[in-house]
């Protein structure tokens, strides 16, 4: 492979949106309510809809008979680097409004770096998906408000949820070395410039939503490595099972 | 040559194309959907440029395979390609194509600044495509597709599709 740096930095970008996508789509038929049933599976496919965009160009670098599937169903778990935040089970609602609202706040102020990139593929993708991205964004922030200022029990759980979750978000803003790489040549963007902007939008949010600003300064990492929690083994055999059971087939 | 915001499609194309339709909206052509951005005529060969409206809609596929379909009938080959610069956007849907969304029952879709008081401060200025009141209000920020909102109207009391404005 010609640019190996920059294969590995669009699975960087694409495996959370994938995972994200995947865990979102899991709630198809099963939301609370038929609106955010929809909602949620709307933002899935355009998650999934980045997604394309990012392996069909990666497959491309990648050559040979690489191709956006192969990419997204034949690697095993240690070879996707998405964030431990995004694999986080579908638990209650709030917690998959917390887990959203915690990735769409970072993954709009990446995009926005992203329109800046140097490749012309990659600024594409990311001017086509702020968009989307934008209204995901609303939608999550207006359930934290909804569910933080609801009911005794809605705000119970929304705080439960965000105290669990507050340990995931540190690792967005660690950078790897794809990525070291990529922000010398212009390409890549700095997402250690993004935890001021990420904290303080993120308060101004859960203030608005009456809700605790977690303190604890304890956080996990590894999802950037390929180290996961247990979580994506179970996601990956489930979006796996055809490929690995019929190699190959398609619709 | 016929040149609207920097799309570029050759007149014989015209009347083909205009066939082709969104199969989630078939009272829209493509063209006045905007999604169409270049189709040129070489020899008896067609290279179409698409773009999609949102990255996962599952319509492009589809709209992929009917223009091949149409030119094809015209006795054309042709390849159709995905471009995903410049993003489509809701202003490049034609005056006409607005005006076939409001006879279909969907809204069309209004300023960006109108469209954020609506979806997020609940302001009631969706005009109601079956009694044309503004008298409406939104169920869901999203709808049964990644491009549309639920709406529903205190008038006459129809549920509807908004076309949500993109940007």
């Amino acid at each position: 492979m010609k640019n190996k740096t920059l294969y590995n930095y669009i699975l960087g970008i694409a495996d959370n949106t994938l995972i994200l996508g995947q865990r979102l789509g899991e709630l198809c038929g099963h939301g609370p309510s038929l609106e955010t049933d929809i909602a949620c599976t709307n933002i899935s496919l355009d998650l999934l809809g980045q997604t394309r965009s990012y392996f069909q160009y990666a497959a491309k670098i990648k050559g040979e008979d690489a191709t956006e599937d192969s990419i997204a169903f034949l690697r095993t778990e240690r070879q996707y680097v998405n964030v431990l935040l995004v694999e986080q089970p579908n638990t209650d609602f709030a917690y998959t409004i917390g887990r959203q609202f915690l990735f769409d706040v970072y993954h709009h102020l990446f995009l926005q770096g992203l329109q800046q990139s140097k490749d012309v593929n990659l600024s594409a993708i990311a001017n086509k998906a702020i968009k989307e991205v934008g209204y995901h964004q609303r939608f999550s922030s207006d359930w934290v408000k909804r569910l933080g200022d609801g009911t005794e029990e809605s705000k119970q759980r929304m705080q439960n949820a965000i105290d669990d979750l507050w340990r995931y978000t540190d690792e967005l803003f660690h950078t790897t070395e794809s990525d070291d790489e990529m922000i010398s040549e212009g390409v890549g963007v700095n997402v250690s410039e993004l935890k001021e902007p990420y904290y303080n939008k993120v308060k101004q949010v859960l203030e608005e939503a009456k809700l605790n600003v977690p303190e604890s300064k304890w956080f996990q990492k590894g999802g950037k490595r390929g180290i996961h929690t247990e979580h994506l083994g179970y996601i990956l055999s489930d979006m796996q099972y055809m490929q690995r059971t019929y190699p190959n087939m398609t619709w | 040559m016929t040149v609207v915001q920097g799309v570029n499609i050759d007149d014989v194309l015209f009347p083909i194309l205009e066939q082709v339709s969104d199969p989630e909206i078939p009272v829209l052509s493509i063209l006045e959907m905007g999604v169409v951005r270049s189709a040129i005529v070489k020899g008896n060969h067609v290279k179409v440029k698409i773009t999609p409206t949102y990255s996962g809609c599952p319509a492009m596929d589809v709209i992929g395979d009917d223009i091949k379909k149409a030119l094809q009938d015209h006795g054309y080959t042709s390849d159709v390609e995905l471009v995903l610069s410049p993003a489509w956007t809701t202003d490049w849907i034609t005056p006409k194509g607005r005006k076939a969304l409001e006879d279909y029952g969907i809204a069309a879709p209004l300023e960006a600044e109108a469209d954020k008081e609506v979806l997020l401060k609940g302001k009631r200025l969706v005009k109601c495509p079956q009694c044309g009141s503004t008298n409406t209000r939104m169920v869901s920020q999203f709808g049964s597709t990644a491009c549309k909102a639920q709406f529903q109207c205190d008038d006459c009391q129809e549920p509807f599709d908004y076309f949500k404005c993109l940007k």
